[in-house]
């Protein structure tokens, strides 16, 4: 069959065959994230002894569906002073970076679209890039609100990307690799070998700056709908502000990813024994992503917004000093004979 | 002309016309803007020299974070153009001077025997990443020390200067708020309830 | 050793873990939603919606034209005008209700000497134009004959309150 194709398709074979798997990722991730929004609302409704959404179609599937078509048909307003180019320019650059991530996330061990040695790195490079969305789209609307959500956003991602840098630190550290195909498979052998219980600390200082970074609650002061009514995207409307969303889905999705792969034992199933490994691996690492998700809308449903000053403390003055002492933890612990508890 | 050339040349065109930008700009923000954009070509052409390590390195460093606060400070400034402009001529000379040196200093880098050897092509299995540590830390290890004090020395000598306490804002200490707890600020009293008539009568 | 305690309780995330655990029960509780088109909440009989003009039983149209509603009434929605009938009594010509003023503070209702203006249970109608919330005295009336057994019953079931 692909020998086939070879052939038809000649010299055009390798590009081609790239796209087909980057639409392999990236379609189903766009499904994941519609739903994902279906989710949020029923999750939070529920939590909230209400039912969430419940009219379109069976218990509310279509849901998405409608909300995506209803943002298709509207009309997307360029305010006047806006600078032109940047304000289309912003979604773009908040969801291309946000898409570019998946390019080097492995699924299984051999499903991966490109296994790079500095995949860490790069994902780290890539989620860095996210915040220029968010500054452009504030500047370029030339409104008060959405440039001090740009703002604030700047400043919050910036200090909360030392945090999550220094916890993937310790998770390289103990997995001697920034290849995340070997960090999944440095975990193997069951729940106890799995790097949230060495490095609980940095796996909790990682997923707190994953909700930091993605400003979602209660970190979405660059938001923030009750003081600076909806921050960097007041002025966008229609397709262009489902593209903020759609990025702001797909890096929730991505940060779940990254604290299964990383913390999580990635699809390695829960114990290595009989019943428990005939489940595909994929299925593993699915269940451990929605359960990460799960814990990004609990979190939403639960805790009020942070005040600013306090996000910038618990950035700098908490985040910061744990991640360090932990990582010289990891550091001694390397260099003795109990290396086996991280590594 | 195969693929990687044209990237190279695609690329350098790119960085070049960025560059220029950056200069010729008359918004801050946007010469900011094409800046950054001549990092991140900067970093694609140094993945096509296989330096992925250092690519990554530099977007995550001056396009991730450095960028970042830049813009931040430039779209923060009221700036006012026609005053930046107007010592123009006046510095064109000193200006001229300066870019020739720099470029003559290129051209002889670029021609010079500094750079006249071959690029050896690496054995499968090389890592860059790997390659780049163990120098760091084993033949290179002291002046990467050394540099790594300065730029702390640094940090702490810039916080230094610029953190003055003014005695008269106010502020909150978010750590001491969250220290309270409800027994230090809230004291249940018993109190033996006075009859509607006695309390009237006080009052009067 | 207070310090210490408060030190251990915030790291270890006790308080926020006591906050989820709260939400993660309330996942599971009975939800109290009332889907509105198909079930409905109950209404008390005094419940202040749409306006309506009431009869007597003999057909004889109870408003004498007092004014009173006129005069109590906050938003200045009830325009009325009156004129002698040729028997002799006081009418009505012309009783304007602005539904779009109207703040259904039931003030008209209470005001009323003989229990003309009442406000019945109604409260989902809608107009596509400005003037149809501009409710004149034919519709008034007609409303009242409408709903006449309901806005009986709720009277009756409030007279000895009043």
């Amino acid at each position: 069959m692909m020998a086939f194709w070879q052939g038809i398709l000649g010299i055009a074979w390798t590009p081609v065959w790239a796209l087909v798997k980057i639409i392999a990722i990236i379609a189903p991730l766009m499904i994941g994230v519609a739903y994902l929004t279906y989710a949020e609302r029923k999750v939070i409704g529920y939590m909230q002894v209400r039912i969430g959404p419940n009219r379109v179609g069976f218990k509310g599937l279509l849901q998405p569906i409608a909300d995506g078509l209803k943002l298709l048909m509207k009309e997307i307003v360029v305010p006047s002073g806006a600078s032109k180019g940047l304000f289309v320019l912003a979604p773009m650059l908040m969801i291309a970076p946000a898409l570019a991530a998946w390019a080097v996330v492995p699924f299984s061990p051999r499903m991966v679209l490109a296994n790079i040695d500095a995949g860490l790195l790069y994902i780290l490079a890539m989620t860095s890039m996210g915040v220029y969305g968010v500054i452009i789209a504030g500047w370029a609307s030339n409104s008060k609100y959405a440039f001090l959500g740009a703002m604030r956003s700047a400043a919050q991602i910036v200090s909360y990307e030392i945090a999550m840098g220094f916890a993937l630190v310790g998770v390289l550290m103990a997995a001697h690799s920034l290849n995340l195909v070997d960090i999944v498979q440095a975990q193997r052998g069951g729940v106890f070998h799995w790097y949230w219980l060495p490095l609980l600390p940095l796996f909790v200082v990682y997923f707190i700056s994953g909700v930091a970074e993605t400003n979602r609650a209660p970190f979405d002061v660059a938001e923030g709908e009750s003081e600076i009514v909806a921050g960097f995207h007041v002025e966008y409307s229609g397709m262009a502000f489902a593209v903020f969303f759609l990025a702001e889905y797909a890096n929730m999705i991505l940060v779940a990813m990254l604290a299964s792969l990383l913390f999580l034992g990635g699809w390695e199933p829960l114990f290595p024994i009989a019943p428990l490994t005939w489940v595909p691996g994929f299925v593993w690492l699915l269940g451990k992503v929605a359960f990460m998700l799960l814990l990004f809308l609990w979190a939403r449903a639960t805790f009020p917004r942070y005040r600013y000053d306090q996000i910038m403390r618990l950035g700098w003055k908490v985040f910061i000093p744990v991640t360090l002492v932990w990582i010289v933890a990891v550091g001694l612990v390397l260099q003795t004979p109990y290396r086996y508890l991280v590594h | 002309m195969d693929f990687e050339t044209f990237v190279f040349y695609s690329f350098g065109a790119i960085l070049v016309a960025s560059g220029l930008r950056v200069v010729t700009a008359r918004n801050p923000v946007h010469a900011a803007l094409a800046l950054v954009l001549a990092f991140f070509t900067a970093a694609g052409l140094w993945i096509l020299l296989e330096a992925e390590f250092l690519a990554i390195t530099l977007v995550l460093v001056y396009v991730g974070a450095v960028m970042v606060l830049f813009l931040f400070v430039v779209m923060m400034l009221d700036l006012n153009l026609t005053k930046l402009r107007e010592g123009f001529w006046s510095y064109l000379p000193v200006a001229v001077a300066v870019a020739a040196i720099m470029g003559f200093e290129m051209v002889t880098v670029l021609y010079g025997r500094s750079f006249g050897s071959q690029a050896v092509a690496e054995p499968a299995g090389y890592s860059n990443t790997k390659a780049l540590g163990s120098l760091l830390y084993t033949q290179y290890l002291y002046p990467f020390e050394v540099a790594a004090v300065i730029l702390l020395v640094a940090i702490v000598a810039a916080i230094a200067l610029t953190m003055r306490h003014r005695k008269d804002t106010k502020y909150q200490n978010p750590a001491s708020q969250v220290a309270v707890r409800r027994q230090d600020r809230v004291r249940m009293v018993k109190m033996k309830a006075t009859p509607r008539a006695a309390a009237l009568e006080s009052k009067e | 050793m207070n310090r210490i305690k408060n030190f251990f309780s915030s790291f270890l995330l006790i308080e926020l873990l006591k906050g989820m655990a709260l939400t993660g029960r309330q996942l599971f509780a009975r939800k109290i939603t009332v889907l509105y088109p198909e079930e409905r909440t109950p209404q008390s009989p005094r419940f202040r919606g749409l306006h309506a003009l009431r009869r007597y039983p003999n057909g004889e149209e109870r408003c004498i034209a007092c004014k009173l509603c006129e005069a109590v009434c906050p938003a200045l929605a009830i325009t009325i005008e009156s004129a002698v009938r040729t028997d002799g009594t006081r009418r009505t010509t012309r009783y304007d209700i602005d539904l779009t003023k109207c703040i259904f503070c039931g003030f008209c209702e209470e005001s009323c000497p003989v229990d003309s203006i009442v406000e019945t249970r109604i409260f989902e109608y809608c107009g596509e134009k400005r003037g149809d919330l501009l409710y004149t005295k034919p519709m008034l009336l007609a409303l009242g004959e409408q709903y006449e057994s309901q806005l009986a019953q709720d009277r009756a079931c409030d007279a000895k309150y009043r």
